[in-house]
Formats: C-alpha cells, structure tokens, sequence
C-alpha cells in the first residue's frame, strides 16, 4: 500500500468517521444540558425572529465597531469563502466529492483557485501574526488557536506545492494533501473548527434571548 | 461561612471618595475555608445554573479578541487583562475539564489544570472591579457570546468561594441585614418620605394596605436623590393612581444579585413580590435604577418560581405610556439634551425607545451622542463597581471618555434615567470638573408637569 492509497482509502475513513462522530458528541453534549425555563414575562411574542435577525446582524460589526474591528473581519471573511471556494469549485476538489455523490458541478480555472488559494494563504499568515503581535489576541491564545490555525492552513500550503509541481515526488505530495485535509478533519471536533455550528447556536440564542426582552439584538 | 470579610489594607470609609488615588492592589477574601474548600464551592455553584445556553456560550468563542474594543474599561485602560472573554478565563478552563462535552478528555490527559485559588483571587479585580456586565462586548462579538451574563455566574462562584471585593461585600451584608445597602432602614425610609411629602407639599402614600401601584426606591434616590420620591408621587397624584410606597418592600437595588448571592438575591426580590401580593398591586414600578430592573424585571420572576402576578416596569416605561395615553400633559422644555441610556434598562433591558418618547414629549431637541441607544456606551459605576475603591481611578477614566462622548453633541442638558449613573456622573463630574449636571428624566417630567391638564 502505497502513502497515496493509505491516504485514499483507511486514513480517510478514520477521518470522516472521527468528525462526524465528534461532531455529534460535541453537539450533543451541550445540547442535552438542561435550561432553566425563563419566566419572565416576554415583551414581545416572536423571539425566534430575533433569533434569526441575530444570524445575519453579527455578520458585520455595528457602526461605530467598524474602525476598529473591519479590517479583521475582512480578512475573516477572505479566509472562510477561499476557503469555500478553493474547496467547493477547485475540478480536483469537485472530482474528488463527484466520486462520492455522484453528480458533478460547475467548476472555476485552475488558474483562479490557484490565486483564490494564494489569498487566502496570506490572509492567514496575516491572522497568525496578528494573533501574535495582538496584546489583546496574544493573551487570551491557548494551544487551540495555533493548532486550529496550522491544521487550516496546511491543506492550503500542500494544496498550491501540489498544483504547483513543487513536491519531489507527485502522487507523495498529493497524499500528504490528502492527509493534512484529515488532519484538519480529525481535529475539526476538538478545537474552535466548530464554531462553524456554534456560530449559529450562539448568535441564535442572543438573538432570541434579547428579542425577548426587546433591546439589543 | 461567618459575616466577616479580610482585607490587606486599612480602609476608611468616612473620607471623601476622591482621597484614594493610589488605590493598592489587594484581594479581599470572607470567610475560613481552606483553599480546596474555596475551589469546591466557586465551582458548584458556579454550574449551578449553568445551562444549554452558558455552555453554547463557553464553546463559541474563537479568541478574536473584539471584545476588548466594545468595553469601557479595556478602552479606559487598554490593559489586555481587561478583555470582556479574559476575566472569564479560570471558568471557561472549569467548564472544559469539568463540565464539557469533551471533559473526560481534557481531565483525564490534565490538558487544562484545576483552577486554583490565587488565581481567582487573582481574577477578582476583574470580575468585579473592571466588569458593570454592561454587555456591549456582546454587540461586537461576533459569535453574539452573552460575557455579560456568564460574568454574573462567576460572581456566583467568587461570592460563595468568600472572594468579594470588601466594600461590596460589606454593602451587601448590610443590605441583606437592614434591608437596603445604604442605611435606608425602613424607619429611615418613612422619615424621608414624609420629609419630600412636607418640602414639596405633595401627599405621600405609605404602607397603604391595597393599592394598585406598589412604587420601589433606591437606596440611592433614598439618600442621595430624595426628590425622585416627592416628583413620582407628583406624577402618580396627577394622574389619580391608587399606590403606595412600602415600609416592607421600598428598595429597589439588589445586592445580592450583583456580589453574586443567589440566595440573598431571592431573598431582596421576594420582599418587594410579596408586599406586592400582599396589597394586590397591579403594577409594581421601578425607579431610577438600571440593574434593580434587570433583577426585578428579567430575574424577579426567576427566583419567585412562576410568572409574577403583577406587572413590573421601569418609571421611564410608565412615563411613556401616559403620555402615550394621554395621562401626562408637559411644558415645552426649550433646550437640546443628551441621554445617557442606562445599559440594564436600554441595551440589556429593552427599554430604549420609553426615554426617547418622554423627552419627544417634553419637546427638547434629542441630539443622539454617537454609538448612543443600545449601543450606549455604560458610565464605568454599574455591576457594584462604584462601591469598590479600588476601582475608582480606572472608572474616572471611563468617565472622562463618557464626558467626551456627551459633550462632543453640544447638548445643553444631560439627562439620565439611573440614579447610580446619575450619582457616578455627579461624583466623577466634580473630580474630573466636568461642570455639567446629570438630570433625572423623571425629575424633569414633574418639574414640567400641566397640573390641569387631567382631572
């Protein structure tokens, strides 16, 4: 068996099942925890609508947050839909996933995931630093925040060596991808990856919360 | 635990605020337990109530560090210890090696360490001293993470682990003992009403045995603002209200809710919802007082069990409803004004729109300041913070970017509807010689009441 094979075959089928299995679990465990009803008398009926606006009115800071935090969320957001994009409409990346569901779908140049993947590379070395220059993100960094970085961004950096011919020895190269792409699966469940849930859940339950009340959203 | 509270340094009590200008770095510590007593009960009853909802919270954040722009005190400081999600630290490290989904996890290979007791001692100051649980930060977070909230757990911990702040254990003690925080007995009480009602020849109702309306106090307007109980009872005349005031339920402030007493904070709201029940009031008011609403309007019914058989709201809201119906008619008040939103009653209370709707009324020119409404941005004094010394030379500075904040509308008049922001903006004001004035919206309303208008 080959590292590409290994890649292909066990290596992937640990991955998938450690992240769909940690998943749940992290999930779940919070989910199940009890909540205290509030009984509070509501201001307004319909929190759940509060619950969504809060979705979408976290997307971007409030005005006078700007300033201050829009340069971070621009780089955020070049981070997640690179990240989208690289994975969703690279042809590799389609074939890959056509295999498993069966259909296939529009796709963008070679070229433009390339340079889509070199961007997003860049604004995560600019995050990395910012993290370590940042008193403020310094500080409250943890093992997690570094971890969760580097297994991002490896997918990124084997992605382009691979694209780019730079390994020594291809179908190597392309399984040490592969393998940094389970890496970042098998730890998806364990760090911050699952703010891409909790994102949801959380803005929710302010939203819903406050929507109650009637003030901030 | 016995009453008795430790401090490293000698206080003094009876000496103008503005002496302590070097404030020295101590932790308070109440009580005699041992180190892994503390830790035990700062960790049951910080999980106490800890739910779905603190637990989401607990797993959202991803270390942005927005936070820290949102709130008054990193502003002020620009200390990184003061980011809003930092002063949580030692229980988010609890809840992930004890509580969490991936708990057996972290404990079993000690990924994160037990919490120990220097370091919550450690984390008082910013639990207490650096936090109003103004809840900005949770406007710029963007997983919306309530800090604001989980803060007020954690109070639950350091309170019962003996690990308040002095001066606000000392208040709460006395509050729990003597029924208000400030000295406002309940013959105190009497005796200033009775004074208001003679100064301003207005009838006081007191200790009716059925009203309609139960009206509460603040220890603060009590002894500080008095006229606030001569301009409500003003208004309630005016407008032929059956209310009382209460010898056995007046105070409004709830200290057991901000030192993190759950007990003693049921204990303060089952007082004031018992003598309600017991005249069979309809409304219970609240007064000038941002986090008396937040216990009473958003927790009173929490720790009474079941939906409160009376309706609870701010005086701002009861103001703009009778104007709304029609029950108020007021003079025109020629000047331009800047509101001051109190955060537990605007951005954490929902009642940002009732003091914009009395000042319409009143016929001033509204001038906004910016990042105003419920995105306001909080006085540095609320949470207990104003009671705790040390804290004083950090909430100046949060107070001089407030006077910024106000000024910079040009406003002639500054207006409010809190007395302790009231009273930390007249404090600060004549140390940092602001010049200005904070007004009390429901002072401004009698003062411009149209006597004749009803009735």
């Amino acid at each position: 068996m080959t590292l590409l094979d290994f890649a292909r075959g066990p290596a992937m089928q640990i991955a998938i099942i450690i992240f769909v299995v940690g998943i749940v679990w992290r999930l779940v465990g919070v989910w199940a925890l009890r909540q205290k009803k509030d009984l509070s008398e509501p201001r307004q009926k319909g929190a759940w609508i509060g619950g969504i606006k809060g979705l979408f009115v976290h997307a971007w800071p409030y005005k006078p947050f700007v300033p201050k935090v829009g340069t971070q969320y621009i780089v955020g957001y070049v981070i997640h839909l690179g990240l989208f994009i690289v994975l969703i409409f690279g042809t590799p990346h389609m074939l890959f996933f056509a295999d498993i569901v069966g259909f296939t779908w529009w796709t963008l140049p070679g070229g433009v995931i390339t340079a889509v993947a070199v961007v997003t590379t860049l604004a995560l070395f600019i995050a990395l630093i910012k993290r370590l220059v940042n008193p403020v993100q310094r500080m409250i960094s943890n093992f997690d925040d570094y971890a969760t970085w580097f297994v991002t961004t490896a997918p990124f950096v084997t992605g382009l060596m691979t694209t780019m011919g730079m390994w020594p020895h291809y179908e190597t190269g392309l399984a040490i991808h592969l393998l940094s792409v389970w890496l970042l699966l098998i730890y998806f469940p364990f760090g911050k990856l699952m703010h891409s849930f909790w994102f949801v859940v959380s803005r929710y339950t302010t939203g819903s919360r406050f929507a109650r009340r009637g003030g901030m959203a | 635990m016995s009453n008795t509270t430790v401090t490293e340094i000698e206080l003094d009590f009876e000496s103008k605020r503005f002496s302590v200008t070097k404030p020295e770095e101590r932790f308070d510590v109440q009580g005699d337990m041992t180190d892994d007593e503390r830790i035990e009960k700062a960790m049951v009853n910080f999980a106490k109530d800890f739910g779905r909802v603190s637990a989401t919270y607990m797993e959202a954040c991803i270390h942005c560090g927005a936070c820290a722009h949102a709130c008054p005190f990193y502003e002020a400081s620009g200390n990184p210890r003061h980011t809003p999600i930092w002063k949580l630290e030692p229980f988010k490290q609890a809840y992930k090696r004890e509580a969490g989904p991936l708990a057996f996890l972290y404990k079993t290979l000690n990924l994160k360490p037990k919490v120990t007791v220097d370091e919550l001692k450690e984390w008082q100051e910013l639990l207490y001293d650096t936090c109003t649980m103004c809840g900005r930060c949770t406007m710029i977070c963007p997983m919306s993470i309530d800090i604001a909230t989980l803060v007020g757990m954690a109070r639950h911990a350091m309170f019962h682990a003996g690990l308040v702040p002095h001066e606000l254990y000392t208040v709460t003690a006395k509050a729990q003992k003597e029924g208000s925080p400030l000295g406002a007995t309940p013959s105190v009480f009497e005796d200033r009403v009775e004074w208001m009602g003679d100064e301003h020849e207005v009838e006081m109702h007191i200790d009716e045995d059925q009203a309609d309306v139960l009206v509460l106090m603040s220890s603060i307007e009590i002894q500080k603002y008095p006229e606030s109980m001569a301009a409500t009872a003003k208004i309630l005349n005016h407008m032929g209200k059956s209310w009382t005031f209460r010898t056995d339920g007046y105070e409004a402030t709830n200290f057991g809710m901000l030192s993190g007493n759950t007990g003693w904070q049921k204990d303060m709201s089952m007082k004031v919802i018992a003598t309600a029940e017991k005249i069979g009031a309809k409304l219970v008011i609240l007064p000038e007082c941002g986090h008396a609403y937040q216990a009473l309007r958003w927790q009173g019914a929490n720790m009474y069990g079941k939906p409160l058989p009376f309706k609870i709201q701010h005086i701002s809201e009861f103001l703009a409803d009778a104007v709304d119906a029609g029950d108020l008619k007021l003079k025109t008040v020629n000047k331009s004004v800047a509101f001051h939103d109190p955060c537990q009653v605007s951005r954490r209370g929902g009642a940002t729109p009732a003091p914009r709707k009395v000042l319409e009324a009143l016929g001033v020119e509204l001038r906004e300041a910016e990042s105003g409404g419920n995105m306001n941005l909080c006085c540095g004094g609320g949470g207990g913070v104003i009671t705790i010394h040390r804290a004083d030379t950090l909430r100046y500075k949060i107070m001089a970017n407030k006077f910024r904040q106000l000024d910079s509308t040009g406003a002639e008049m500054m207006v409010t509807s809190c007395s302790n922001c009231r009273q930390n903006f007249d404090e600060s004001g004549e140390k940092l010689s602001w010049g200005k004035d904070m007004n009390s919206l429901l002072e401004l309303v009698a003062e411009n009441l149209v006597e004749d208008a009803k009735r």
